[in-house]
């Protein structure tokens, strides 16, 4: 695959057109999307409902992620305090050895779930938040310093009050001309060409 | 985020509308929540030009050197804690919590409405929060900070606190996981981090807005850098949506867990007056209105001198306002209970403990608790008092001492114990007030330089707004001129 990108390299990132309202870019991603081409992206300054199955994507997959890691942060809550708290098992790790240490503390049974709770709870919530955290920009892979749209000077209206709809090179669909000619056919502001 | 298309203004259904039909709250003049004629580049411009173009103004400076010369007297105050010990301040036996557990809840009270209204009111979708919510993120980190220092520094050598996390060491015993103090260690360290990751999620849109109009080279550098290269694909932005929904999900049950775990410190004691179950969710009101009030207080002032009037409208106060009176009365019904169950309980340490607190030495704080969070509020009543900014920012800040005293009052209950020959006396030293004067001074530090470099309105979600909102007028006439033709 990638030695195939490398050497068919296109000679340009792609041609983004640009509009004018949250509405026309929705219209021109569903007419692009239904002319064939499946290497297209949209651009706007706040989350527009629906753009991605305009697009024709799938919605992300991130809540499974943080509740995966959710979990985990519980299961580490719960182990790390039966563990250290109500056993004395000891535990190899390289070359060291770590033993729990039960404690009784005023007679309480040693695995006292209730007293476990605030921590177990604690951990779940700390475990999401960091798989929903690191997981938006991961998978997005961000960060990205650099990134051939930033070449456009139109494109930074993009953060502001512009939206943008690109048809990428790597796009089986696509051709020059005619890509040009479809999306001046959507009624853009604008049309550009984005070199790499 | 989500789907907001059929909000209408639920806070203020009914009593938004003269004419009685339902109007969605915000296109009525009463109740928008941004001013005419904002359109998605106006709101950019307004907010982005506060820190990139505006001029650095002498009463920012002004500010920002109270501020920072406050924060000098922290760094002296902890210092001077260092070399000497706690011994500098007013703690004895049998009151040994004094200052630093007051103003460590009192400060984390104030973080929870950062995480309230960014969070919990995202949730239930009320539009009306996306002006306020950047600042009050912001606030919430900033305070929790302030709040950190007070536990750390009140364990006596603060250098070891790292004892109290879980690490397997060479003494080979590991923390106390059946206690309250311990459980503050995650809570206050998950809720910090969870903060942090929040405010910055909903920063990075802005300041890839902030990149892209930034002149100089240096801001367009430094920004970009924060930015991560955020450039709003619309498969980003869904990750980007998804994480915020399920980060604010997260948020809501943690903030009521941090402020439930900090009353437990206090509960959880087998000593008369803490030990009543009322104390979890009485604490988390208690949190909640001294944080409306603080972010009142705050932001009452800069709306004025960066004239946000058009961001930041009337009915936000009002809204603010409606909150605070609320969390206020069931802060007031915390204390009619704690009154009724101390005799209702008939244990002598119980009424004894009360007695004190009312008509005790202390006495006098605890009327003057009634008179601030209790008596005086009941004006917001009254519109008049929720949407002029003077009395309203007045209110605020008796609530934020108020909210002080209630701390006071609980923490002071350990002068009189179970018996008469351990009672004590506390009074509280220069050292104490030292520090807690230098905590105002890291917390306005931090937000007057939260105020000039970073965007405090989330601007995307402004457009966003706007974008509803024109979709909902475009919706509303269309609806109207249907009506009009079945009716003939």
């Amino acid at each position: 695959m990638s030695h195939e990108q490398e050497t068919h390299r296109p000679e340009s990132y792609g041609m983004i057109a640009e509009f004018d309202s949250p509405e026309t870019l929705m219209a021109a991603a569903e007419k692009t999307r239904d002319a064939g081409y499946s290497r297209i992206d949209a651009y706007s300054s706040f989350p527009i409902e629906g753009m991605v199955e305009a697009l024709g994507q799938k919605r992300t997959g991130l809540p499974k992620l943080i509740l995966l890691f959710g979990f985990i942060g519980m299961c580490t809550g719960l182990f790390l305090q039966g563990w250290t708290a109500a056993s004395n098992l000891g535990i190899t790790i390289g070359p060291y050895m770590f033993y729990g240490y039960s404690m009784n503390i005023g007679g309480r049974p040693m695995l006292s779930f209730p007293n476990f709770i605030p921590v177990t709870f604690e951990l779940t919530i700390l475990f999401s938040a960091l798989a929903a955290f690191f997981g938006t920009f991961i998978l997005s892979k961000l960060p990205m310093p650099y990134h051939p749209l930033f070449n456009s000077e139109r494109f930074s209206l993009a953060s502001q009050d512009k939206f943008f709809l690109c048809i990428e090179a790597r796009d089986p669909q696509y051709e020059k001309g005619k890509t040009e000619e479809f999306l001046e056919g959507l009624n853009p502001d604008s049309i550009e060409e984005i070199g790499h | 985020m989500a789907d907001r298309s059929h909000i209408k203004g639920s806070l203020d259904a009914g009593s938004g509308s003269s004419s009685g039909k339902l109007t969605p709250s915000y296109l009525d003049p009463d109740y928008r929540v941004f001013g005419d004629g904002m359109t998605y580049k106006s709101v950019t411009d307004k907010v982005t030009d506060i820190v990139l173009k505006l001029k650095t103004s002498k009463g920012w400076w002004l500010g920002f050197g109270i501020s920072f010369m406050a924060l000098q007297v922290l760094v002296i105050s902890i210092i001077y804690l260092l070399i000497k010990g706690p011994g500098i301040w007013g703690v004895n036996n049998p009151s040994m919590w004094g200052f630093a557990i007051i103003n460590f809840v009192w400060w984390i009270g104030i973080g929870h409405a950062g995480t309230l209204i960014s969070a919990i009111l995202l949730l239930v979708q009320q539009d009306w929060r996306t002006s306020i919510n950047r600042f009050a993120e912001a606030m919430t980190v900033f305070a929790v900070m302030c709040a950190g220092l007070f536990p750390l520094l009140h364990v006596g050598r603060p250098w070891l606190a790292y004892w109290m996390l879980p690490y397997p060491s060479t003494m080979g015993i590991w923390p106390q996981f059946r206690s309250p103090l311990l459980w503050d260690v995650f809570a206050i360290s998950t809720y910090l981090t969870v903060s942090v990751l929040f405010w910055y999620l909903g920063l990075v849109p802005d300041l890839a807005t902030l990149r892209d109009r930034a002149v100089k080279k240096a801001k367009k550098v430094i920004y970009g850098f924060l930015a991560l290269g955020w450039r709003g694909s619309a498969k980003h932005w869904d990750r980007f949506t998804t994480a915020y929904l399920i980060l604010a999900g997260l948020s809501t049950p943690l903030v009521l867990s941090v402020h439930s775990i900090v009353s437990l410190d206090f509960a959880v004691s087998n000593l008369p007056g803490w030990h009543t179950t009322i104390f979890p969710p009485y604490f988390v009101a208690g949190a909640v209105y001294s944080g409306f009030a603080m972010v009142l207080t705050v932001m009452i002032p800069v709306r004025h001198v960066f004239g946000l009037h058009d961001i930041l409208t009337l009915r936000h106060l009002n809204n603010m306002s409606k909150v605070m009176l609320a969390m206020g009365l069931v802060v007031a019904y915390g204390y009619a209970m704690e009154a009724f169950f101390a005799f209702y309980s008939g244990g002598q340490y119980e009424i004894q403990a009360f007695q004190n607190r009312v008509f005790g030495p202390y006495g006098w704080s605890y009327w003057a608790l009634i008179l601030c969070n209790v008596a005086i509020p009941q004006l917001l009543w009254f519109r008049r008092f929720r949407v002029t900014l003077v009395p309203l920012w007045m209110i605020s800040n008796i609530i934020n001492i108020g909210m002080w005293l209630e701390r006071y009052v609980i923490v002071i209950t350990l002068t009189r114990d179970f018996m008469t020959s351990s009672w004590g006396y506390y009074v509280p030293t220069i050292w104490d007030w030292s520090l807690y004067l230098g905590t105002f001074g890291l917390f306005f530090t931090c937000t007057f330089l939260f105020i000039r470099f970073l965007p405090m309105i989330n601007v995307f979600e402004m457009r966003e707004l706007i974008h509803h909102v024109k979709h909902h007028e475009h919706h509303d006439k269309a609806g109207h001129g249907t009506e009009v033709e079945v009716s003939h």
